[in-house]
């Protein structure tokens, strides 16, 4: 048995994230709370246009949820809310049910998190970003 | 007497069969076969509805029941075997003495300690029962080492107290209260003391009468008997006095339509068909502990945490909740991986086989008060526990999965 979820790039995003830190223009912030573990995120987009600009988050918790997060936020800059929504969608859907290898490769870095789908005690954490953001922009495309 | 060593591994068939470490005996222990064996037993030769049938196998089903009740009396050194009710779990003990005793006795203005070092078991009830009465709990912290000051407490105790609730053995830090003591000054108040035997029941010997418990509360599913049983004792006078917390059959002498007569004393609060199966198992559990014997479990499971606690105070990066002494763990060692987050560090332990805990163990404020000192936002750990059938080999494997869990997490 061997360690296959701490691969080197959840390290890195989790050590070195890109993104984790605090966002001066954003016009929408969002807290997301893992209860089980206590991960707890606040995610900050800047919209504009329906478009994200930019993201970031701040926040503590294990390296899946923070990890998560940061490649979230990398994905999603210059995204419409369509975009982003659908990428939140598939991200679920990869973890709850399962992706066909097209949507894998769509979802490009989020892929590595895969392996979470079969670890219950995990899956939390790993979407907590994701489903942050969809909460976020949800009501906000239909205003538009 | 058995002696106590690697073979007693022979007689649990998950730890026979798995090359796992299972190191979270504080959450629940793996049954033996003898424990398997009673409870087949049991449903193979013995089963019907216990009190109700006159015919004999109903008689034999009594028997068994009883017969665990005198058991349970036995081991804890209960007066009477009617001071043992059979419930659920330690979590539905303390509901009930919550539920009955709490509710009947505690009135507005009142105050519940409870110590901060509690499991959400012996917590939540006593916040519902203060809710509802309009009366106060009362925070008993403990040091930033874990023990408890008795000053402090004498300090909280008054007029208005009428309840407190403190663990023996914490779930976290492992560390025993010194119950006994806690027991006179509560009772110099005329208050009742609830003590959570959860942590202990498996570890230590437990003597209720010498401690001075009102009640006594324990699950035997941390006990090596299967889950779905546990034991409240309370004090006989006491629970005459106390109203039934479930309702039904079973738990009264006679109903006519205007009036209920309830039974006696425990009956009357084991409502509905009770879990013989259950009883019989945990009465075998508490023969299989007593085949060994305390001083020799307590012999082994101390020089398994002293290994851990050898190789842990190698590690820097490994901070140890509690210390560590030895003496302060009853094999239970929680701790923290600087720059990893327990749920991260659980995770590798998974990975790698072995069986540990990671989380706030259901004591959120403990771990909030602790974090405090520690300097840290991480409101939880990881932690391990051992049980009479673990093995030195065991603990190395754990501490060289520890040794490891930085350089894989890329630091
Ligand atoms: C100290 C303590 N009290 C109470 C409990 C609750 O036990 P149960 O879940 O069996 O009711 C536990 C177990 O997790 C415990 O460790």
């Amino acid at each position: 048995m061997s360690s296959t979820l701490y691969n080197e790039i959840i390290n890195e995003h989790n050590l070195r994230p890109y993104h984790k830190q605090k966002l001066e223009n954003a016009n929408y912030t969002l807290e997301g709370v893992n209860p089980s573990c206590g991960d707890e995120i606040t995610l900050e987009l800047f919209i504009e246009d329906g478009i994200i600009k930019d993201a970031a988050y701040e926040g503590s918790g294990c390296a899946i949820s923070q990890a998560s997060a940061d490649i979230m936020a990398e994905m999603v800059i210059g995204k419409t809310l369509d975009e982003a929504t659908h990428l939140s969608n598939l991200f679920l859907k990869m973890i709850k049910e399962g992706v066909s290898e097209e949507e894998l490769e769509e979802l490009d870095e989020a892929g590595i998190l895969q392996s979470v789908s079969h670890m219950p005690a995990r899956v939390k954490c790993a979407v907590l970003g994701w489903r942050t953001m969809k909460e976020l922009i949800e009501p906000l495309k239909d205003n538009n | 007497m058995r002696e106590l060593d690697d073979k007693v591994r022979e007689v649990f068939p998950i730890i026979k069969n798995n090359d796992i470490a299972y190191l979270d005996n504080g959450a629940t222990t793996q049954k033996p076969e003898c424990v398997l064996n009673a409870v087949k037993k049991y449903y193979n030769e013995e089963n019907a509805n216990p009190m109700r049938g006159i015919y004999e196998l109903s008689v034999a089903a009594t028997d068994a029941y009883e017969n665990a009740r005198e058991a349970a009396a036995e081991f804890i050194n209960a007066g009477d075997a009617s001071e043992i009710v059979f419930t659920r779990n330690a979590s539905e003990s303390v509901n009930l003495i919550a539920y009955s005793y709490g509710m009947s006795q505690v009135n507005e203005g009142d105050e519940i300690i409870v110590s901060t070092a509690e499991h959400h078991s012996n917590l939540l009830p006593w916040k519902h029962v203060a809710e509802v009465k309009k009366a106060k709990v009362v925070f008993y912290d403990p040091e930033p080492a874990g023990e408890f000051d008795i000053d402090k407490l004498s300090a909280l105790l008054s007029d208005k107290t009428k309840i407190v609730a403190i663990t023996q053995v914490s779930n976290v830090i492992g560390r025993i209260n010194d119950i006994k003591a806690i027991s006179k000054l509560v009772h110099e108040k005329g208050a009742v003391l609830v003590v959570d035997g959860a942590q202990a029941i498996a570890h230590i010997r437990v003597n209720v009468k010498d401690l001075g418990a009102d009640f006594y509360v324990f699950s035997g599913h941390k006990m090596y008997a299967p889950m779905g049983i546990g034991v409240m004792y309370g004090r006989k006078e006491l629970l005459e006095k106390m109203p039934p917390f479930l309702f039904g059959g079973e738990m009264i002498e006679s109903v006519t339509k205007e009036r209920t007569t309830y039974a006696e004393v425990p009956h009357k609060f084991e409502a509905g068909t009770v879990n013989v199966g259950g009883a019989v198992g945990l009465h075998a559990a508490m023969d299989f502990i007593k085949q060994y014997g305390f001083e020799q479990i307590v012999a082994r499971e101390n020089m398994l945490t002293s290994v851990a606690l050898d190789g842990m105070r190698e590690m820097p990066y490994v901070d140890i909740i509690g210390g560590d002494m030895v003496c302060n763990h009853h094999g239970i060692v929680a701790f923290r991986v600087e720059g990893v987050h327990p749920h991260d560090v659980a995770q590798v332990f998974a990975d790698a086989g072995v069986c540990v805990r990671a989380g706030h163990h259901c004591a959120e404020p403990l771990h909030r008060y602790l974090a405090q000192f520690a300097g840290t936002r991480i409101n939880s750990s990881t932690r391990m526990s051992i049980a009479m059938y673990n093995t030195v080999s065991e603990v190395e494997r754990f501490l060289d999965v520890l040794s490891s869990i930085r350089g894989l997490m890329g630091l």
